[in-house]
This record gives structure tokens, C-alpha cells and sequence, in this order.
């Protein structure tokens, strides 16, 4: 089918019943449910169309420097940005070098890069206030923490989590499945109503290593859920994948083998041939329209990027899918929600703003061994939950939150090797460099602390008074750093290596924590896994959108993305963002449409 | 020291002359000679996108190769400074001998050259370095706009150009911009270093279509096998090294390549 579907909109088109805002995973998601509802449904993306016919020709989809080290397919940071500040006393300051995080742009998101470690979050997860609360006292939790409960159960979302692993072909081991143990999956793993749908994927050497010396120290080693096909695999839709053959050029890069689910793979081809279905792309929204009493959405406001031109467009129904960040900018430029002010805690949009704590240690293995660390999937691999599961006592340890330890070799490539290699007392460049360097490249591998950040009183998201994006817009100010409670349990967490390492036969070992007074470095790639800012909750004093993903304060707007998380967990992001899309969906499907109107009263 | 000095003594401005004079017949200390002419460099200008027309033969020798956006001092002092980030030893060749110089002048001509890729708006304040770069440059600037004062700096300090510094005495230069001890203009060392190196790895490891990793010889040395992408049967050899030795993307014309996205 055609792969490229640019319409531009006219005055005359016909008014959708939906629009939806951002194509990736979760606009993708919302524009399938609702054409199946019989809506009609138009989707608008600031970037450009893409699909694996175009973007993931081999081989100049997995060229290393125009991919991950140019960046080509995030987004377009001249065009627009965001400000950066550790503290609220300091002045933030552009973020001018895509580095730190890597949102997306271009049909398909960040969905279209992604590596594809695929989680479901745990009760724990959803509910860690209240059992935080019950497990240690109110007075565990630290005075500027914002925990708070998601307001939806695990047991609700579960068909959600199991529907997103069945569009996403997600290769998996489980444990349970409704309540029986049916294999070697994670332990810690909640019940599950049905299998993956495919197995897991091998472990590469490094992993195995990992697995076998887990397992000797006591731990609960698991293959990671991985959204990256381990067999050929035709999702509901119809829409077919390919075997991943482990080429290593997963993070960053469109997968040019159809195996990495993405939007563009697993939900737009089965979208595009709705009649029902547009795709307007180049189109920057500015504003969500309101009408005159502010608590229904007519429409929206966008930028056609190519000829600078504004377009209006009208429905009955918006959907705001634009990535975390960008959900925040625009409930903010839209004037949508009281922004959070840290002063007196009032108001809540871009309050609860969080990040992902991940450190990557490293583990030298003898010269005759070779890790090979240029084979590799990006969802692939073994982790261990031992101090991230639920039952895990953090009451010494005092901390709330966790870490899995993995290690997800996801291919390494040497431009990125060579750069990151050297420091912490080594050579950055040289003889002694380039010797320790090619060592380190071929005889090492990397195992992440990849874990919880919570929400705090002093970190958010506003508006910049100062700098502008390109449509003359105010820009995002993110005002965050590390916290204590954080820096804690990522050094427990990364402690516990050691024992690993030195049964994996490590010859040198380097364990790489936070350090206290640590403050956020935007240059170093942590991770995009940014949440909060509009968060899902029970109270509209504490929460931007309802336990469906509603707008307290305009009952027609629908916010979806880890802009709803109200704070981090262990694990990533999209299987949960996922499985939220579905869950909204689902209710609208079901009662929003008979009965349009705010589904949770105040 | 904190920063380069423009006072002009007698001595500096002998050898500053003798640097204006014979900067093209200086260099020869890597490559034995070097041809080409600031009359000849000049001729392109530096916002010409490349086109296909001028795309060098990646299969040519590093060392043939006319720069088309530096000039000749600035183009001596990478091939110098550049060698001594990525040197040749037993492990494989250095930055030059893999085309990294060339691959560093080609990059100036892109997108990501001209700051394109940057976010650029002012106004531009300093901040602490973990809010990240805070400069108005882009590459092109940050080359163009600190080259020349290094050398200057090495003409005031050791009556030389960089080039013509021993090898230790290069090493000091570069690990005092690194660590930030010199800055030159408004641009602190390490940022100027960190783009140096940065640009150096990325010549010493990028496919050879964009000029540097000569005849793939910066793979050879890592045990990258480049563009295969598949490893279907390597998945888990229990710590064996890859058997086969890497391949690279078909020949594509480098104004192809960075056409931008
Ligand atoms: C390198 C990388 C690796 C990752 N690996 C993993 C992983 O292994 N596991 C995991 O769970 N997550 C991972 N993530 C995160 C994952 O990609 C995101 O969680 C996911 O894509 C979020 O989906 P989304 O639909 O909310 O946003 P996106 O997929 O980012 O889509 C949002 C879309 O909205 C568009 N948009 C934004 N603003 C506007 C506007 N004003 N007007 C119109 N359109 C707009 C954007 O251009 C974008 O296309 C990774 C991310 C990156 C960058
Ligand atoms: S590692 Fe697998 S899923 Fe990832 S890009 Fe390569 S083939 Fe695709």
C-alpha cells in the first residue's frame, strides 16, 4: 500500500470527529481504536511521513553516523527546543545539542527508534503511595516527594498490557498465566491472562554470562520483554513482522528488517487504508482551540512547517499524543489547566515532572573472550528484579523505588564506543587511550542500573520567559536534578554488582553510580524516558487528567503518554504508555461516546 | 596561563610573518608535502553546499586530498592535532592515515557543519557545563574562530606553529585546552577540544563514504564488521571473535549522504 499519504487540508474538508495530535505510538493507537469505533479520525505530525521502504533501506538506515550520531530521525531541535535548569533559583538554559534525551519526530515518534525493552508496570507501580503507606508509614515518604497513586489497578489494566503485547509481537518468557506457573519467566513478573505472543529472544554471550552468574549468586535472572520479533509474527491487525537477526542497529535507527515494532510497522499500515483515516504531516500544532466558557475543545491550531501557513481545524473530539514534553507545551500554550506553581504547590500542570535513573557499569573479561558487543537487539536481553519487585524490603535500605540490573546489549557501534570510552582517571585520547580503548570494545561489556526517579516539589515543568521556538512560541523550562532518595537506591542497587560480576569472571570491573550532589548533565545520553507533567490521578488538585486519561477541566480532551505517570518506576515507559492508550480508548469506546461528558466527577 | 595574548613582540611577529609567507610549504611533517594553496581554498566558499561534483574519490588516498573548506594552516593543524588524539601505532593507523582530516573538512559542508542541526537562537549566557553548550558557533565557527589563535598562542609561547611543535609539546597544548586552561576568543578549550575529538573518533569510525575510516581500516582495527547487520548464527558464540572482516556502504555520492533528513 502506499506508503506516503501527505494531504494537506484545506478550508473545505470535511470536519473529522476526531483529531488527534502526534503520530507515534500512542496517537497511532488512539487513531485505530477510534476508526474501529466508526469515528472519522485525522492525525497530525509536525515531522515528516515515515516507513521502513524509505527510511530503513539497508544499507543507509544502519550508517552510524547519519543515524544515532547525527540523529537524524529526532527531532529537530533548530526548529524548536526546551530550557534546562537544575534548580528554580537558577536561569535555564537552552538545550542546543540533542544529547541527554532524544524525543522523536516523523510519523511513527520516537516509536520509530526505540529499542523495544517492553514492560507492563506492576500493582506496586500504580499504587506505590498508598502502598508505600502501608508497608513503612506516611513518614517514610520524604517531605518535598509527590507519590501518589495512579488511580487504575493493575487487575484493569491487564487485558490492556496483554493487547499491547499482541499488536507489538513482543518476544517473551512467562511466568504465570492466571496463576499457574507455565515457565521460566520473571518470578517477581505479575500474572499474566495469556502467554506472549512470541518466545523470547536468545541471550547474546554478554547476556548468558549475565544469566548464568545472576542465577550462581542467588538472583532471579529473565529474558527482558522484548518488542523485537524472535519469529515471524502476523499481529490482529494484519500487519507482519520479520525475525530480528540481532543486527545491532536497533536504538536510534529504523529497523530495516521489519522485527522492531513501531508504529509504522504494526498499526499504520492496517490505518492508512481506512477511508475513515488522514494523515496530515508537517503539521505543527500550536494550540488546542476552546470555546468560550474554556471547558470544551472546538479544535486546533497548527503551523504547516513547509510554507509557514496557519490552519485551523474543528472536532468534537481531541486527543493530545504528542510525546510527554510536548503534551505539557501544549496544555500550557493552550492555557488548558493551572500550571504548577512549586512556590505554594498550587496548580498541576507540569508538576510531577520525572526522569529515569540509569547508570552503566562495565565488566572486563579475559583477552581470549570477545563480546562481540556489535550483535545485539535493542529489547533484548537478561535482567534481574531482585531489588525492584514489590516484595523487596527498601525499609533498610531506606528508599522508595528499585532498579533492575540488565544487561541489554542492544549493539554497540564504535563511533559511539570510541567516543564514550576514557575517563574517570583513563585517557580520553592518545596512545594509552586508543590501546585501552579497542580493549575495551572488544573484552568488555556494559551492565545498566536502570532504575525508579520519584516526583519531587522543586522539579517540573513551565513555560520559558525567555527563549522561543521557531513559530515564535515560548519554549518548555524542565527544572530537574538528582535527588537523594534516588542517588540511594541507584548505589544499593549498583553494589550488589560486584558479586555478579566477579562470577561472570570479570578481569577488571568499574561500578558506576550517582553521587551525591550529582547535578542532571543534559550532555551525557541517559535515557527518553521522561514522565509526569499532566499526570492521571484521582483529584484534579493533584492531577491533570482522570483514571481515563480525560482533562479534569475540558472533558473533550484526552491527554495520553508518560505525561500520566505521576512517578517513575524501574522499568520503561511504553508498555505502560501503551496499555494506557488502549485503556482510554476502551472507555471512550465504551461510555464516553453514549454519553460524552466528563466521565469521573470532581 | 588564561588566555592567548594578542600583544605583538618583535619575536612573535618574525615568526607570525614567516606563518602568513609559508604556511602552505610548512606542513610536509606527516604526509611529506602538501600542495595545495590558500588561492586555491578560497575559491570555495564556505556556505557552498558540497555537490557531486566536487565529492573527492573516497578511494583516493587521504593524503591527495585538497581541503575545500579549511585553508592551509587550518588544515596543517588538524592533520598535526588530530594525529596526536587518534595516533598510528601497532594497533593500526592514526587519524590521517585514515582520512580523518579530510572526512572533518568534508563535515563542514553539511547541515550538521553549518549548525543546522543546533538549536541557535540567542541570547546565548553562560551557565554552569551541565546545561550543556551555550555558544552561538557552529562547527565551522568554532574551527575557524580558534585554530588561528592556537597557532598564535604556540608563536607567542614557543616561537613556532603548532605544527612545528615535538610531539610532547603538541600534547600539551591539546591537554591544556582540554582541561579548559586556554581559551581562545570566547570559546573555552574544552569545548573546541571536545568537538576536535569528537569529530576525530567520529572520522576514525564512520563508513569511508564520508571520507575518513580509509579503506575501512578503522573497523579493521576495532573488529567491527561495519554493515553486515546480521547475526542471525552469531548470536551467542560463547566469547569466539567474529570471524569475517567488515564491509561498507555501496559508493554513494557524499552530497547524497548529507543531504540532511
Ligand atoms: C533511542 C530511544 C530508545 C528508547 N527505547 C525504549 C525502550 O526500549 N523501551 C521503552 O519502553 N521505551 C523506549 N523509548 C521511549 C519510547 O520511544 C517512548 O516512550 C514512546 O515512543 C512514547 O510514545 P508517544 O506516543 O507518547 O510519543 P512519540 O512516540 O514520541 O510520538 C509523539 C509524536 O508527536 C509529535 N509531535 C510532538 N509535538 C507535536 C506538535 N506540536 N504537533 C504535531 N505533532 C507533534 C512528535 O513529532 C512525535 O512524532 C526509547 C526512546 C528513544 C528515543
Ligand atoms: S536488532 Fe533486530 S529489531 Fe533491532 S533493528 Fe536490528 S533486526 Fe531490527
Amino acid at each position: 500500500m502506499a506508503e506516503n499519504s501527505h494531504t494537506s487540508s484545506t478550508a473545505t474538508s470535511p470536519k473529522p470527529d476526531v483529531l488527534i495530535i502526534g503520530a507515534g505510538w500512542a496517537g497511532s493507537i488512539m487513531a485505530k481504536e477510534l476508526t474501529e469505533a466508526g469515528l472519522s479520525v485525522t492525525m497530525l505530525e509536525r515531522g515528516k511521513d515515515h516507513s521502513t521502504a524509505i527510511e530503513g533501506t539497508y544499507p543507509k538506515s544502519i550508517d552510524e553516523l547519519r543515524g544515532a550520531v547525527r540523529k537524524r530521525l529526532f527531532q529537530k531541535l533548530a526548529h524548536s527546543s526546551l530550557t534546562i535548569r537544575n534548580k528554580p533559583d537558577q536561569v535555564a538554559l537552552p538545550y542546543r545539542q540533542l544529547a541527554a534525551f532524544l524525543p522523536g519526530e516523523g510519523v511513527g515518534g520516537a516509536g520509530l527508534h526505540w529499542s523495544g525493552c517492553h514492560f507492563r508496570a506492576t500493582e506496586d507501580d500504580l499504587r506505590l503511595r498508598s502502598n508505600t503507606i502501608e508497608r513503612y508509614g506516611k513518614t517514610f515518604i520524604p517531605e518535598d516527594m509527590h507519590l501518589q497513586d495512579y488511580g487504575v489497578t493493575y487487575q484493569e489494566l491487564e487485558p490492556f498490557f496483554d493487547k499491547a503485547e499482541k499488536i507489538f509481537g513482543t518476544s517473551g518468557q512467562a511466568y504465570t498465566v492466571n496463576g499457574r506457573i507455565v515457565g521460566q519467566g520473571n518470578v517477581f513478573a505479575p500474572d499474566r491472562s495469556d502467554h506472549f505472543p512470541l518466545p523470547a529472544m536468545e541471550d547474546t554471550y554478554s547476556a548468558s554470562l549475565f544469566r548464568k552468574a545472576a542465577a550462581k549468586v542467588g538472583y532471579n535472572p529473565y529474558s527482558i520483554p522484548a518488542a523485537n520479533a524472535s519469529q515471524p509474527y502476523t499481529n490482529p491487525y494484519g500487519c507482519q513482522m520479520g525475525p530480528c537477526n540481532f543486527c545491532g542497529y536497533c536504538s536510534g535507527y529504523a529497523c530495516y528488517l521489519y522485527s522492531k515494532a513501531s508504529p509504522n510497522v504494526n498499526i499504520l499500515p492496517a490505518l492508512r487504508q481506512n477511508p475513515r483515516f488522514k494523515l496530515i504531516t508537517q503539521a505543527n500544532v500550536l494550540e488546542i482551540l476552546l470555546d468560550g466558557d474554556r471547558k470544551k475543545a472546538t479544535g486546533v491550531r497548527y503551523v504547516n512547517t513547509q510554507t509557514l501557513t496557519e490552519h485551523t481545524l474543528t472536532a468534537d473530539l481531541v486527543i493530545l499524543t504528542a510525546f510527554q514534553l510536548h503534551n505539557v507545551h501544549l496544555l500550557l500554550t493552550s492555557g488548558i489547566g493551572q500550571p504548577y506553581n512549586p512556590a505554594d504547590q498550587s496548580g498541576t500542570v507540569g508538576r510531577n515532572f520525572f526522569y529515569q535513573t540509569i547508570t552503566s557499569s562495565r565488566v572486563w573479561l579475559p583477552k581470549n573472550t570477545f563480546s562481540n558487543q556489535f550483535v545485539g537487539a535493542g529489547g533484548a536481553g537478561v535482567a534481574i528484579d531482585d531489588f525492584n519487585q514489590p516484595g523487596f524490603d527498601r525499609g533498610p535500605a531506606g528508599f522508595i523505588g528499585g532498579s533492575p540490573l540488565w544487561v541489554n546489549q542492544a549493539g554497540v557501534k564504535p563511533i559511539t564506543a570510541a567516543i564514550g570510552a576514557g575517563g574517570k582517571g583513563k585517557a580520553r585520547w592518545g596512545h594509552t587511550y586508543k590501546t585501552e580503548m579497542i580493549e575495551q570494545y572488544q573484552h568488555s561489556l556494559g551492565i545498566e542500573a536502570h532504575g525508579s526517579n520519584m516526583s519531587y516539589r522543586d522539579v517540573y515543568l513551565d513555560l520559558d520567559p525567555t527563549w522561543r521556538n521557531a513559530y515564535g512560541q515560548p519554549m518548555l523550562r524542565m527544572t530537574f536534578t538528582w535527588k537523594d532518595n534516588d542517588i540511594r537506591m541507584n548505589q544499593y542497587v549498583v553494589n550488589k554488582l560486584q558479586d555478579i560480576a566477579n562470577e561472570m569472571g570479570a578481569t577488571r570491573t568499574q561500578l558506576n553510580s550517582l553521587q551525591y550532589g550529582q547535578a542532571f548533565d543534559s550532555r551525557i545520553y541517559q535515557t527518553t524516558h521522561l514522565g509526569g507533567g499532566a499526570v492521571m490521578g484521582d483529584s484534579p488538585t493533584t492531577s491533570v487528567v482522570n483514571r481515563y486519561l480525560q482533562s479534569w477541566d475540558v472533558s473533550n480532551l484526552f491527554v495520553i503518554g508518560s505525561s500520566a505517570f505521576p512517578q517513575g518506576m524501574g522499568y520503561n515507559p511504553t508498555g505502560l504508555v501503551a496499555a494506557l492508550a488502549y485503556w482510554s480508548a476502551h472507555h471512550i469506546r465504551t461510555s464516553y461516546l453514549a454519553n460524552p461528558g466528563p466521565m469521573v466527577q470532581a | 596561563m588564561t588566555s592567548s595574548q594578542h600583544t605583538h613582540t618583535p619575536k612573535a611577529a618574525l615568526s607570525r610573518r614567516r606563518f602568513m609567507e609559508g604556511a602552505a610549504t610548512l606542513g610536509g611533517t606527516l604526509w611529506g608535502n602538501t600542495s595545495h594553496t590558500h588561492a586555491e581554498t578560497e575559491a570555495h566558499s564556505p556556505q557552498q553546499p558540497l555537490n557531486a561534483q566536487t565529492a573527492p574519490n573516497i578511494h583516493d588516498l587521504p593524503s591527495s586530498y585538497k581541503p575545500q573548506f579549511f585553508n592551509d594552516e587550518e588544515y596543517l593543524f588538524l592533520e598535526h592535532a588530530c594525529e596526536r588524539i587518534f595516533p598510528q601505532d601497532s594497533h593500526g593507523p592514526g587519524a590521517c592515515a585514515l582520512g580523518v582530516p579530510r572526512f572533518i573538512d568534508l563535515q563542514m559542508n553539511t547541515p550538521y557543519g553549518r549548525g543546522e542541526l543546533w538549536y541557535l537562537k540567542g541570547p546565548f549566557i553562560n551557565g554552569p557545563a551541565e546545561l550543556g553548550y551555550q555558544l552561538p558557533y557552529s562547527p565551522q565557527d568554532l574551527y575557524r574562530r580558534t585554530i588561528t589563535p592556537i597557532n598564535t598562542h604556540c608563536l607567542m609561547t614557543h616561537d613556532a606553529l603548532f605544527v612545528e611543535l615535538s610531539s610532547a609539546q603538541q600534547d600539551d597544548i591539546l591537554s591544556s585546552l582540554e582541561n579548559g586552561q586556554l581559551h581562545f576568543n570566547d570559546i573555552p578549550g574544552n569545548i573546541f577540544f571536545e568537538q576536535l575529538r569528537t569529530n576525530t573518533l567520529e572520522g576514525a569510525f564512520a563508513d569511508p563514504a564520508y571520507g575518513g575510516n580509509y579503506d575501512m581500516n578503522g573497523w579493521q582495527m576495532m573488529g567491527f564488521p561495519g554493515a553486515r547487520a546480521d547475526f542471525m548464527d552469531w548470536i551467542n558464540q560463547n566469547g569466539a571473535s567474529y570471524p569475517l572482516g567488515p564491509v561498507s556502504m555501496p559508493p554513494s555520492s557524499q552530497a547524497e549522504l548529507n543531504e540532511g533528513d
